[in-house]
């Protein structure tokens, strides 16, 4: 029976090891730190550089050759439109595809298909997304370099997004639920529709605005289809005094967009512009932040919250 | 509520009373605000299997897991009283006692095998390796110690590098107790080791338990009366947290002193 | 023949007795087979997407092949496809993409594992509670803004320290790149390593170990699955990461392997030519897709040594 350590020296082996302990924590402390600290530093550097252009005329003014002047107009409008028809596409579908995914397909080869494109989409690199639209939208369909063709291409950059949110929103729903409505003679959409769709919103949501701030703020696919980076008019406005009161000339209209603004200005060698960029990026860093909080925060909520 | 000085009286009983390995003396335990056990003194023999049975929720292994201070792992639990370590006389349950320590001293076996997603030689070696030991040669012999003392070496010597998951669920336990013999512990803990096995595999395992005792002190909780009759020397009814009755095996199972214990024995509920 | 009295009628065809209520259910079956249609063809538009990102690339490619020899393409050492003296030799670009990636991965592979196995292993739950938070959020940032910092902020700090370093860098960027891909390992690995059942980690306490040992002998090789996953994850997000390297590393295609310097990456030189004007069909037009095309089939090189290391590696509980 050799090995009886000493109790005496068990302790300071033990005491030995538990010193790695300490050490690893503290370093993971510290690789944490690192993003804190990066995170604190881009923040500061833009709110120092670009403070003090935030103004009612930055948000009103068109870029301009002069720094002092220039202003994001254009782009945030142009995101404002390029959004609405990403989201216009990646909802029904994503949402659409989702439902599908989960309450009706059949285990066959299709299915399958389906979802390794999902998972294999979730990870194509956001330009190749932009070639697709180059080569697809703008010259195959003939959308041209329009907001059509960049909310389309977002729209389908998010649609993995779109759709593994809704998946797991309704994965979560008990079966039990779904029994009781067929039970009551509902039929299959009727269920969808009236139960599981409802109930899943909130999951559905957050997938929906992490997408959505994600295509707020991409920028390669876009300047891919050709958005302009120096535009100093407002593609035409959807609603009109006359009938039909809306018009969808906008969007075939050229545009650009926040994140391009921004790329623009950051490139510029005259630091002047500097600053302006450094407004934009807190513009943009603000609310993608922001959307990214609001996800994260009603999914805290759907955790603790559960109604069944 | 039985005392230890009753406990010893009833082991004096025996032809040769054995000495003590340890003793719970007053020992409450609580998860949160729940009170589990409640006032538990009782003697561990040495080199003796001392088994403890009761229905579900009893909290039989709860107490078992005092021995290791597993609780510690998890936040919200606290301990009351003592749980004295012979020859030593430690307090296994002093809060300056460090819990890897005692975990040295006191292995466990755990009711689903968990082998880790090792070789076999690995699994056994993983005690000697946290202790530093390291060289070649001396695991060599340790590994092989181990795996003969849980009845494996047979089978697997020609396979000591092959995962410790492709062994059969009886071979995974018998594989985890060879990974807590080979640290050479004072006391050796198993929480239901043969719920999950099937009849042939839980014979082959309470064999072993016969052959170890000769080298340890073993605790094993079990839900299955029989196998307590068979393996062990002592054995402790628990009901609702407390310890009902602690006697020679036999003296339980044949002539128990508490009404209570002659019910559960003649599964009258339970 | 429906009767809103819900009396019964008789079913000219079949002769039978069938209430006006289930008659009506053809109708509602019809309706119920048109909204499965419809999400079908929703769920099928991923499929389409791969099925159009292939055939863009690959029509555009083959057009650009019919110019520019295979040969050429792959063991040429310049890459001037704009200019008069045309060169198009991938492996310029191909050494931005590799040498950022590299950078990036030194940074972003060991300090996200070490933050998923502080978060998993080590971390009191209000520590994990705010950390998991802040590292999607770090995540969410849009990368022209990683781009701004790495132009106006690391580079000059790095030029504090090292003088000759040029404006526009590899280094800069692979940097900025590694912390913006951290979230995306640690997030990925601490997944696999909470997923590891508890009774191992219990077996491995109750032979005496410590936290340590526990996490880094038992959790993280049992999790190892998973975490090559994140791994994998990281290296395609590397390779296909455009804006930070457009704007920080500069867009000149240099070959070299010395971070010190600026590179045009695939990506950067794709943005390069969209500012441009290139018109539709020109050689020019048909090279950004021949760049696309290497693009994908690095990340797909990659997705599949890491499904064959993942089998390989596999652990069943």
């Amino acid at each position: 029976m050799a090995l009886r350590q000493e109790i005496g020296e068990i302790r300071a082996m033990i005491a030995r090891h538990k010193r790695w302990d300490m050490a690893f924590a503290l370093l993971g402390l510290l690789a944490l730190m690192v993003g804190v600290l990066t995170f604190a530093a881009l923040f500061t550097q833009m709110a120092i550089e670009g403070a003090a252009r935030l103004s009612w005329d930055f948000f009103t003014s068109f870029p301009s050759r002069r720094a002092a002047q220039a202003g994001i107009l254009s782009a945030w409008i142009g995101s404002v439109m390029v959004m609405i028809v990403t989201a216009a596409t990646a909802v029904p579908l994503g949402v659409g595809a989702g439902i599908y995914l989960e309450e009706y397909a059949p285990k066959n080869w299709v299915t399958d298909l389906i979802e390794i494109n999902v998972t294999n989409l979730a990870g194509v690199p956001s330009i190749i997304y932009g070639l697709l639209a180059l080569g697809l939208f703008v010259y195959q369909f003939g959308f041209g370099q329009s907001v059509l063709s960049a909310g389309l291409t977002l729209g389908l950059l998010i649609l993995p997004v779109v759709i593994v949110a809704t998946r797991e929103a309704i994965r979560s729903i008990p079966g039990v639920i779904r029994e009781g409505a067929m039970a009551l003679g509902a039929t299959r959409w009727q269920t969808t529709a009236d139960h599981i769709v409802p109930y899943s919103l909130p999951g559905i949501l957050t997938g929906v605005i992490i997408g959505m701030s994600r295509a707020i703020g991409e920028t390669a696919p876009v300047i891919t289809i050709g958005a302009l980076t120096f535009i100093a008019f407002l593609p035409p406005s959807p609603v009109q005094a006359e009938p039909p009161f809306l018009n969808f000339e906008w969007l075939l209209s050229g545009f650009t967009v926040m994140p391009i603004q921004m790329f623009n200005w950051t490139s510029r060698p005259d630091a002047a512009f500097h600053a302006n960029a450094a407004a934009a990026g807190l513009v943009l860093v603000v609310m993608t932040l922001s959307m990214n909080a609001l996800a994260i925060y009603i999914r805290y909520r759907l955790r603790k919250n559960i109604k069944w | 509520m039985v005392t230890v000085a009753q406990t010893e009286t009833a082991a004096s009983r025996e032809a040769k009373p054995a000495p003590l390995k340890a003793a719970s003396v007053n020992l409450n335990f609580y998860y949160g605000a729940f009170h589990a056990l409640k006032n538990i003194s009782m003697p561990l023999h040495d080199k003796r299997v001392t088994a403890l049975i009761g229905p579900s929720g009893c909290g039989k292994s709860t107490y078992l897991r005092c021995f290791n201070r597993m609780h510690d792992l998890y936040p919200g639990n606290r301990y009351e009283g003592e749980i004295r370590l012979y020859p030593d006389d430690t307090n296994l349950l002093h809060p300056d006692v460090d819990p890897i320590e005692v975990r040295m001293r006191v292995s466990m076996v755990f009711q689903k095998p968990n082998p880790f997603p090792k070789s076999i030689y690995e699994n056994v070696a993983y005690g000697l390796r946290v202790r530093n030991v390291n060289r070649r040669s001396v695991l060599d012999d340790k590994v092989e110690a181990a795996l003969r003392g849980a009845a494996l070496w047979e089978e697997v010597k020609d396979r000591l590098n092959d995962l410790a998951f492709n062994l059969s669920g009886g071979q995974q336990q018998r594989l985890c107790i060879a990974r807590a013999l080979a640290t050479e512990p004072e006391i050796l803990l198993f929480d239901e080791p043969t719920s999950a096995l099937d009849p042939i595999a839980t014979a082959s395992i309470e064999e072993l338990i016969g052959e170890l005792k000769t080298r340890l002190t073993i605790l094993i909780v079990t839900h299955n009366m029989q196998q307590a009759a068979r393996v062990s020397d002592y054995t402790a009814y628990m009901y609702l947290g407390e310890l009902i009755e602690f006697d020679v095996t036999d003296t339980i199972f044949i002539k128990p002193k508490h009404k209570a214990t002659e019910d559960y024995i003649t599964g009258r509920f339970g | 023949m429906s009767n809103l009295t819900g009396t019964a009628i008789l079913d000219p065809v079949t002769a039978h007795v069938v209430s006006d209520r289930l008659a009506r259910r053809r109708s509602r079956h019809v309706k119920e087979r048109v909204i499965e249609a419809l999400l079908l063809l929703a769920a099928l538009v991923s499929v389409f997407t791969t099925v159009a990102i292939v055939y863009v690339l690959v029509s555009e490619s083959v057009e650009f092949f019919r110019h520019v020899p295979l040969t050429d393409f792959l063991f040429d050492t310049q890459w001037t496809p704009l200019f008069a003296d045309a060169h198009f030799g991938i492996m310029v670009l191909l050494s931005g993409t590799l040498l950022s990636s590299f950078v990036a991965l030194a940074v972003a592979v060991p300090l996200g594992t070490i933050i998923a196995i502080y978060l998993s292993e080590f971390a009191p739950f209000s520590v994990r509670e705010i950390a998991k938070p802040f590292l999607e959020l770090l995540g969410g940032i849009p990368t022209i803004v990683y781009g701004y910092f790495a132009l106006l902020f690391v580079t000059p700090l790095l030029q504090k320290l090292m003088p000759e370093l040029p404006g526009f860098n590899i280094l800069s960027a692979g940097l900025v790149m590694g912390i913006m891909i951290i979230p995306y390992v640690a997030s990925v690995s601490e997944d696999a390593m909470r997923a590891v059942p508890m009774a191992l980690r219990e077996g491995s306490y109750a032979m005496g170990a410590t936290r340590f040992q526990t996490a880094i002998r038992v959790v993280t090789p049992a999790a190892f699955s998973g975490i090559a996953a994140a791994y994998i994850l990281g290296i395609s997000r590397a390779v296909g990461e455009t804006m930070i390297l457009a704007v920080a590393a500069g867009m000149q295609p240099n070959l070299t392997w010395n971070p010190l310097e600026p590179a045009a990456t695939i990506t950067s030189f794709i943005v390069q030519v969209a500012l441009g004007d290139l018109p539709h069909g020109s050689l020019g037009y048909q090279t950004i897709f021949a760049a696309g095309l290497t693009l994908c089939l690095l990340t797909l090189f990659f997705n599949i040594l890491g499904h064959l290391l993942r089998k390989r590696f596999r652990q069943v509980y």
